[in-house]
């Protein structure tokens, strides 16, 4: 038997507590099933096999509290808002968001009509804005990657504000 | 039974009642007055020779030149495939007809579409309320001249400035 330490700098890394929290959060994204319109099918797509949110650690989860993103997928009603106020503020923090799609971004083709809101960022604050009308797969896979790299960024024991502190956002 | 039988047959049961006929379109149509649409529309129903069964739509129309606003009613015979249209006009200021709900249970989730849309006054309906927009909206939006509010629920309407522009 090897001694012990021979072992060490195969099997043994070293990393700062910091990124090794973000690297844990960047890797399981849980997302909250979101889906309002036709941005929803292209949601589910990119759940599915090909696409493959889940090789990202993503997984979608159908209630708000076990939650840490919220993918905006669709026309957001006025109706819908007062809701995904109340969605959004019963996610547990810290919590991101994308918006999904011409429609959550600004209202999209439907701004013109009297029901529909004009842009999700008029209720929560929004992370990632991704364009489309409906996006790939491709694109919304993207924009999660977006949410990742914002994640890694954070920083959590240091409280500084030039660091960007994460509990400060 | 084609549409201008049924239009005659109504001609003869309610004289005064219905008129304006037209039948050289997709959908013949006539025009019923606010007060005998619940009779006609039971007898279309009941007349064993119409057996219009269903009430396939029922819509509005706001015409703001004429000072009016026209309820329309889709009925539909599964019986003998016939179709024929009925139109309602009322007084734009203060739109009230009486309800067909008593007639076809259907027209409650219709009637309250209408009135959410357009603000027509169904008399005699069990539960007249907004259906789709929300219980605290201002206005009837399908209305020619209906007005955005400035903010719903403390949300801005403001488009986008280029949007904005292109609307002007």
């Amino acid at each position: 038997m090897k001694p012990l330490i021979n072992s060490l700098p195969e099997t043994v890394f070293t990393t700062k507590v910091d990124d090794l929290l973000n690297w844990g959060r960047a890797s399981s994204q849980w997302y909250m099933l979101f889906g309002l319109a036709c941005c929803a099918i292209e949601l589910m797509q990119t759940g599915g096999p090909r696409a493959d949110l889940d090789r990202f650690g993503a997984v979608p989860r159908a209630t708000p509290r076990q939650s840490d993103l919220m993918i905006v997928a669709g026309t957001l009603t006025y109706k819908m808002a007062k809701r995904t106020k109340l969605l959004y503020d019963q996610m547990p923090d810290p919590k991101y968001v994308i918006s999904m799609g011409s429609c959550s971004n600004c209202g999209g083709l439907f701004q013109l009509a009297y029901s529909v809101c004009k842009g999700v960022d008029k209720i929560i604050p929004v992370d990632v804005y991704v364009p489309g009308c409906p996006p790939r797969p491709e694109a919304l896979t993207e924009g999660l990657l977006r949410i990742q790299d914002k994640m890694m960024r954070e920083r959590w024991l240091v409280k500084s504000p030039r660091l960007g502190n994460g509990a400060e956002a | 039974m084609e549409a201008k039988e049924v239009y005659l047959k109504l001609e003869t049961q309610f004289p005064g009642q219905v008129g304006d006929f037209k039948g050289d379109v997709p959908e013949p149509y006539c025009s019923v007055s606010p007060e005998g649409i619940v009779a006609v529309c039971r007898f279309l129903r009941d007349d064993s020779n119409c057996k219009f069964e269903v009430l396939s739509d029922l819509t509005a129309l706001d015409w703001p030149k004429e000072e009016k606003i026209q309820v329309v009613y889709h009925l539909y015979s599964y019986s003998n495939k016939a179709q024929i249209v009925l139109k309602v006009d009322l007084p734009r200021d203060h739109p009230t007809v009486p309800t067909l709900e008593g007639v076809w249970k259907v027209a409650n989730w219709f009637e309250r579409e209408v009135f959410d849309l357009f603000g027509v006054i169904f008399e005699g309906h069990s539960d007249l309320r907004r259906i789709m927009l929300p219980e605290d909206w201002v206005g009837y939006p399908l209305r020619k001249d209906y007005v955005e509010q400035e903010e719903y629920d403390g949300i801005s309407t403001q488009r986008a400035p280029l949007v904005e522009k292109l609307l002007r």
